[in-house]
């Protein structure tokens, strides 16, 4: 597998406290008993509460082996493979909802991973970091280097994250490839690891973004 | 150390001492068509059972066994303190993870096997003599079939909880899902795959070749006491070379003399891994009939899916269990692209499949072997059956 080499070396455990920010909220975007997909499931840790809360009809794809047997000792539905290879294979409107955790960033190609989700599933949730985030600004123009922090765990040259996109960048790209834009969900993260809900100025004060996604009805 | 084999046996987590039992199927109910044209009647099945049948006869496990298996999957048939324990006793027993607490765990030798079932090796009720050549050609649905007998008809069970194997094990167990879709919950082919491909083929034949060419196997006519044991012994060790990988092997032996670090400069076993290999001929005759291992790995060779079906997504189209695939890493004889293709088939046929590469470097063997992750993986799933549907 192409991909395999450049993820191996990621140490995922270091943002999973980041990559839980929006469970509550995503579990709220699922109906009781719904098909649901998490592409990029990690260790299945939402699939779980999903499942728990509100008993839907899992499934996960997830490219690390160790993580895909994780889930399967859990119980859940998993797939150990390639997120862009096996999204090909579902069916349109094959799930209710299909998640794309902090995922959209870690591969060659976000569009086609999100015009392959909003293919096979109804609605689209998707979260991932704000580069416009204004301390990533500040630390850019003062120090001017990439933004290293408990948020955001990695260096340059080791990130997961190999495209970035800023709220507005998404926001626009979303338009131009008319996708609904559902809901939308903005927070920061202080460095103390409290949330702050953000409403005003998200592209500015939100570290992390969450969108709720489907195709546009007359597209 | 030196106590390990008699502690093993006193454990809590053996299903301790079993027995092999023998039914065997006849009349006009059970004349089995074979899928080459021909019949056969009356069948004789071998099984063993470990745990107990719930109530409702809704916790039966299924294993189908692979190319040289047999019944006898877990427990002990004798009290000999040096015997070792069925061919699958690292996943069958209590709290394991085909948990015999919970699980009634059926285990048959399949048609054509030499372990108690009908095969080339029995005796033909017409000439008094072992069959032999004369025995049809059977394949993996054939062998379903006898053992869809067994469960239902014999046991008196309609659905199983699930069918696992690795091998040609797995290869039944997507027959399984596919011949008898009511029958099956959940179905864990293991190291498995949907078509025999050319290069496992071609090492079939390469044994079948070293058994043909021995003269003692005289066309099958050998007598059972004087096996063409040369022939067998050698395609026994070309089979164990394509069940390990480079890397087990490395890690087991190196480079190893079995003298120590000296060259015997002699064309007897030299290096460890030769006498390991000549080990494993020379026990496998033993306890394994020549004219048996020809017709198996023909079996094998002609299990395709989706020759048989069109496409593999159209083979599975009626299937209604749930699928855990399972690969390993380090296997390049069922390669874990054979999965990946069946996963693919299986997600496109709209099925519920879960599949993971499990990691090792134990190569096609692991399934058989400690020291991966296959155990936890498979009790999710059982587990998992549990709550559906």
């Amino acid at each position: 597998m192409k991909e395999t080499k450049l993820n191996q070396n990621i140490d995922w455990s270091r943002s999973g406290s980041r990559d839980r920010v929006f469970d509550r909220l995503i579990c709220r975007l699922a109906g009781p008993g719904d098909r649901v997909l998490d592409l990029g499931c990690g260790r299945g840790d939402l699939l779980l509460r999903l499942k728990k809360e509100k008993g839907i009809r899992e499934l996960g794809i997830e490219l690390d082996p160790e993580y895909a047997a994780d889930c399967l000792t859990r119980g859940l539905s998993v797939i150990q493979g390639n997120l862009e290879d096996s999204i090909h294979d579902f069916n349109d409107d094959f799930f209710d909802l299909v998640i794309l955790n902090q995922v959209m960033l870690t591969v060659p190609n976000p569009l086609h991973l999100l015009k392959s989700g909003l293919r096979v599933g109804k609605k689209v949730a998707i979260t991932f970091p704000n580069f416009a985030y204004w301390r990533i600004r500040t630390q850019i123009m003062f120090r001017g280097r990439l933004p290293v922090n408990k948020n955001l765990p990695y260096e340059w040259y080791e990130t997961p994250n190999i495209r970035l996109a800023t709220v507005d960048d998404f926001v626009r790209l979303c338009r131009e490839h008319r996708i609904a834009i559902n809901q939308k969900n903005f927070v920061s993260q202080v460095d103390n690891g409290k949330l702050k809900q953000i409403v005003y100025w998200p592209n500015l004060r939100s570290s992390l973004a969450l969108f709720c996604l489907s195709r546009a009805q007359d597209a | 150390m030196q106590q390990s084999s008699s502690s093993v046996r006193t454990e809590k987590n053996s299903v301790g001492p079993v027995e092999t039992k023998t039914v065997t199927f006849k009349g006009d109910n059970y004349i089995l068509k074979l899928e080459s044209g021909k019949t056969m009647s009356p069948v004789t099945v071998a099984y063993e059972t470990y745990g107990r049948l719930s109530p409702s006869k809704d916790n039966a496990v299924l294993v189908c066994h692979a190319l040289t298996g047999d019944a006898h999957a877990a427990g002990f048939h004798t009290k000999e303190p040096e015997e070792k324990p069925g061919w699958w006793d690292l996943l069958i027993g209590p709290g394991k993870p085909l948990d015999t607490e919970r699980y009634f765990v059926i285990c048959s030798n399949f048609l054509g096997g030499c372990k108690g079932s009908t095969g080339p090796s029995s005796i033909n009720p017409a000439t008094g003599k072992p069959y032999g050549l004369h025995f049809p050609f059977f394949t993996v649905r054939d062998m379903v079939m006898v053992q869809k007998w067994l469960v239902q008809d014999h046991l008196g069970i309609n659905r199983l909880h699930a069918v696992i194997g690795g091998s040609l094990g797995g290869m039944q167990v997507l027959q399984w899902a596919i011949s008898f879709p009511a029958m099956v919950r959940g179905a864990l082919p293991i190291a498995a795959t949907a078509r025999m491909s050319p290069q496992a083929i071609a090492f079939n034949e390469v044994a079948r070749q070293a058994i043909m060419s021995d003269p003692q196997w005289n066309f099958g006519l050998y007598e059972p006491q004087s096996q063409p044991s040369a022939g067998l012994g050698l395609a026994r060790m070309i089979g164990h070379i394509t069940y390990l990988s480079e890397d087990a092997m490395l890690r087991k032996f190196s480079r190893r003399f079995i003298n120590g670090s000296r060259r015997g400069y002699k064309l007897g076993a030299d290096f460890q891994v030769e006498s390991y290999l000549h080990h494993q001929g020379s026990t496998f005759v033993e306890r394994f009939d020549a004219n048996t291992y020809l017709y198996i790995t023909r079996a094998m060779d002609y299990f395709d899916l989706q020759a048989d079906h069109g496409s593999l997504q159209n083979a599975f189209s009626s299937s209604r269990c749930s699928f855990l695939v399972i690969s390993f890493t380090s296997d390049w004889l069922f390669p874990p692209a054979c999965s990946q293709e069946l996963v693919k088939a299986l997600r496109m046929a709209g099925k519920n499949v879960s599949y993971c590469n499990i990691g090792s470097d134990q190569g096609h063997d692991a399934f058989l072997l400690p020291g991966n992750r296959m155990g936890e993986v498979v009790t999710g799933f059982l587990t998992r059956l549990e709550h559906e549907d």
